[in-house]
């Protein structure tokens, strides 16, 4: 997919370039931007590693566990035809946490094991079952606390408050994943009919 | 909307303060856990050094050659009609595909506009609630050996469009 993404940015961008008499500007960006990259990083370093630090001693303390738990319950209306001591339970609420703590890297592995549970609860069929669904449209909803890399830009790029917007995002995160939700729920009702 | 502002403002202190404190409250190692964390995520940073070049850089040619100015004023008519910045429209699309290239646009709109004008606002608030729906589902069916995906795509995509719209009505009140 980024194989031509990339490719035609490129390629598009130079010829609009040539034809537009822009080419000396095209030049001075190729090397400012990949200069921008890296300064970008050197800002990104320090909220990021801030961060997963942080989320480190909340799991050693045990807070990302007790809101596994707490998951739980929510997990049970969401998917109630998963067996309810299956451990793909687990899976799907480390999965949900760690996307609600901005830690989508932890969340990833997580997701993927809980695919292939649902995928041996479903017989093996290459059709997905209502259960990936639902998991994939909540997962896609995006449900985040603290959106870590925008803030960071944000900052990067001179924002007075940088955090000022993170009231009204988690209102929007919360409204299209509250949207998944009934989705989710309306589609799997008009399956079993 | 003051209201929002002001819980903001409380957000990153009340969970550096919650965390530590219930670390220190439940006697762990929590300077030493940290540290070990805060390593992690350097590791992460390091890692999309290449793939941010890469991408910044197409992005930076697209913008400079005028080819970003000349698409959000092809699509224009029709955001006006919906009240959208039709600069925004790239960045909805790319991100569907490619959070990375996603994240690129999102620094040029930063560097165009500033982050902290209507638009600037705007594509925070968006990026914070929408996700890369065909990368996601392509990972996640492909490792699970699903071919049939019956309606997660339109699920999904309407969930996206709920948080673009909701973005779009909050923004509103900043």
């Amino acid at each position: 997919m980024l194989n031509y993404l990339w490719g035609f940015m490129i390629v598009i961008g130079i010829v609009v370039g040539v034809l537009t008499g822009r080419i000396s500007e095209v030049s001075t960006a190729t090397i400012n931007s990949s200069k921008e990259a890296i300064s970008l990083c050197i800002t990104m370093l320090g909220f990021m590693s801030l961060w997963t630090g942080i989320m480190n001693v909340a799991r050693s303390a045990g807070i990302i566990g007790a809101l596994t738990k707490a998951l739980k319950p929510i997990l049970r209306l969401l998917f109630p035809d998963i067996p309810k001591d299956h451990v793909v339970n687990e899976y799907i609420a480390s999965n949900m946490i760690a996307n609600i703590l901005g830690l989508g890297w932890a969340a990833t592995p997580m997701g993927l094991k809980a695919m292939k549970e649902l995928k041996t609860l479903n017989k093996n069929s290459d059709l997905a079952s209502v259960d990936m669904c639902t998991f994939l449209i909540i997962n896609i909803s995006s449900l985040q606390l603290i959106p870590v890399n925008i803030i960071a830009y944000r900052s990067q790029y001179g924002s007075v408050n940088p955090t000022e917007i993170l009231g009204p995002a988690i209102i929007a995160t919360c409204f299209s994943t509250l949207v998944g939700v009934l989705f989710s729920i309306i589609a799997r009702r008009s399956c079993k009919k | 909307m003051k209201f929002l502002l002001y819980i903001s403002d409380y957000i990153m202190p009340f969970v550096l303060f919650y965390v530590v404190g219930f670390g220190l409250l439940m006697k762990v190692n929590i300077y030493d856990d940290f540290v070990k964390g805060a390593e992690d995520g350097l590791k992460v940073v390091v890692g999309i050094i290449p793939t941010l070049v890469g991408l910044m850089v197409a992005i930076g040619i697209l913008r400079a050659s005028g080819a970003l100015d000349w698409l959000s004023n092809l699509i224009m008519p029709v955001t006006d009609m919906l009240h959208f910045p039709s600069q925004l429209v790239p960045l909805v699309t790319i991100k569907m595909f490619s959070s990375s290239a996603a994240t690129s646009l999102v620094l040029d709109i930063f560097k165009e506009y500033g982050p902290d004008s209507y638009i600037g606002r705007l594509t925070s608030i968006m990026m914070s609630c929408t996700e890369t729906i065909f990368y996601t589902m392509s990972v996640y069916f492909l490792t699970a050996g699903v071919k049939k995906t019956r309606y997660t795509l339109a699920g999904a995509l309407v969930a996206t469009f709920a948080g673009v719209i909701a973005s779009v009505i909050i923004v509103g009140f900043m």
